[in-house]
């Protein structure tokens, strides 16, 4: 989105993430269908297509879309079952949730002209602080008291102990920032450039450099999209883990 | 980012991202999404995948299962074919066994009788060699008795008698 204006150039790399009424203008009310709206609808589409169109058939022998179907269980349902081990299975439709959503968003968001939801720190701090809140009240329920021992590292030698539990306290409490963070952080930062290159294509002799560098950036924005789900996934399953096997 | 800080951040309000105005908004549409998305897969997606990978996998261990069997059954099938094979040529080895011993007993009786009747015969022979032997001697002793008389007639006719000439052809014969 670069237009030149009095001769420069003019970047605003960050218009893409306005969150706009979808239907005419005005202000951005709680239950306003907006563009964040229509893409996480589009992301829920992308879920029923891939995960109950394309397994429609409940062949023995899957078709494509039934393969990738599996696929995508069979890698989730395993980083479950080995992380957070046999108990935690019963979790796996919620994390299964958390990563189709973030997948989808993610990989939807790099189409032309997309808004990403979870480019937004409102949608990955509710996903995050979601995942803490529910990791520490299963803590207490399961454990009791004994979810405590997460904080008193045993092993280590008794006088450290108090000021480990300090760092492991400081350390639990900063979980949802930093994991809701990575995840915004990456998706936004992935766009912002693009469409930082984007804006020099304008000019006539590093258009070609630019559209290389944008074509660069698409493809690591594809591995960054599919891996941040998968770093998102993965230790909501680890924090599930600290909940269920609080003992060091 | 823009050129102007302050003017970009003025038009468009900064990061977006920072617009606290719309946070209610994405929350709310969010936990909806979020909610849409769990049901879909807690209820449709997810047992649906679940059971046909179950049943892919009962299908992939019965199959193996059959193949087993099927396999147990043909080295079952191999080795009574070995066994039977085993048996016959033991069985052909007997006969020809009891059938040797047979033959031979056969022949040995055979060969027995053979031996029997030759020693019968040869005995049969002896005897009437024997017979032979004796008219022979008995013809001898007439034929010298006749001739000793005829050569006594001619050398000294009427002088020796019969008798006498006999008993004497005898007592030389015998001697």
């Amino acid at each position: 989105m670069a237009e030149s204006k009095d001769g420069g150039l003019v970047f605003k790399p960050m218009q893409q993430f306005e969150v706009t009424p979808l239907f005419g203008d005005g202000p951005v009310g709680m239950f306003t269908i907006t563009n964040s709206t229509m893409w996480m609808a589009l992301a829920i589409i992308a879920v029923v297509v891939l995960m109950v169109l394309g397994t429609r058939s409940r062949a023995i022998i899957p078709s494509r879309s039934q393969s990738i179907a599996e696929l995508v269980y069979g890698f989730v349902y395993q980083m479950v079952e080995d992380i957070t081990g046999k108990d935690g299975v019963k979790y796996f439709p919620y994390i299964m949730t958390l990563f189709l959503f973030i997948l989808f968003s993610n990989y939807l968001g790099l189409l032309p002209k997309a808004f990403t939801p979870t480019s937004h720190i409102a949608v990955t701090a509710v996903l995050a602080v979601a995942v803490f809140v529910a990791v520490t009240v299963i803590g207490f329920v399961k454990n009791g008291a004994g979810f405590l021992s997460l904080f008193w590292v045993s092993s280590a030698p008794l006088a450290l102990r108090p000021i480990l539990a300090v760092i492991e306290v400081i350390s639990y409490f900063v979980r949802p920032v930093s994991h809701s963070i990575r995840l915004a952080g990456n998706m936004m930062a992935g766009h912002a450039v693009i469409k930082v290159f984007a804006a020099f294509a304008a000019v006539v002799a590093i258009s070609p450099l630019s559209i290389l560098a944008i074509t660069a950036m698409y493809g690591l924005e594809m591995l960054v999209a599919g891996i941040q789900a998968y770093v998102f996934t993965i230790l909501t399953c680890v924090y599930l883990k600290d909940a269920l096997h609080p003992h060091h | 980012m823009a050129d102007t800080p302050t003017e970009g951040a003025a038009s468009s309000g900064g990061m977006p991202q920072l617009d606290f105005s719309t946070f209610p908004n994405q929350i709310f549409w969010l936990v909806v999404t979020l909610v849409v998305i769990y049901f879909i897969l807690s209820r449709v997606a997810l047992p649906r995948i679940g059971a046909v990978l179950a049943e892919r996998s009962g299908t992939i261990t019965n199959d193996i299962a059959a193949a087993e069997d099927l396999k147990q059954k043909a080295v079952e099938a191999e080795e009574a074919y070995n066994k039977a094979l085993a048996d016959a040529r033991a069985e052909a080895n007997r006969i020809v066994d009891e059938t040797k011993a047979q033959i031979k007993s056969e022949l040995d009786t055979a060969i027995a009788e053979a031996d029997a009747e030759i020693a019968a015969r040869s005995a049969e022979s002896e005897k009437a060699i024997a017979a032979i032997r004796d008219s022979a001697k008995d013809d001898a002793a007439t034929v010298a008795k006749d001739i000793a008389k005829d050569i006594v007639a001619a050398v000294a006719p009427g002088k020796i008698d019969a008798k006498s000439i006999t008993a004497a052809v005898t007592a030389k014969v015998k001697g």
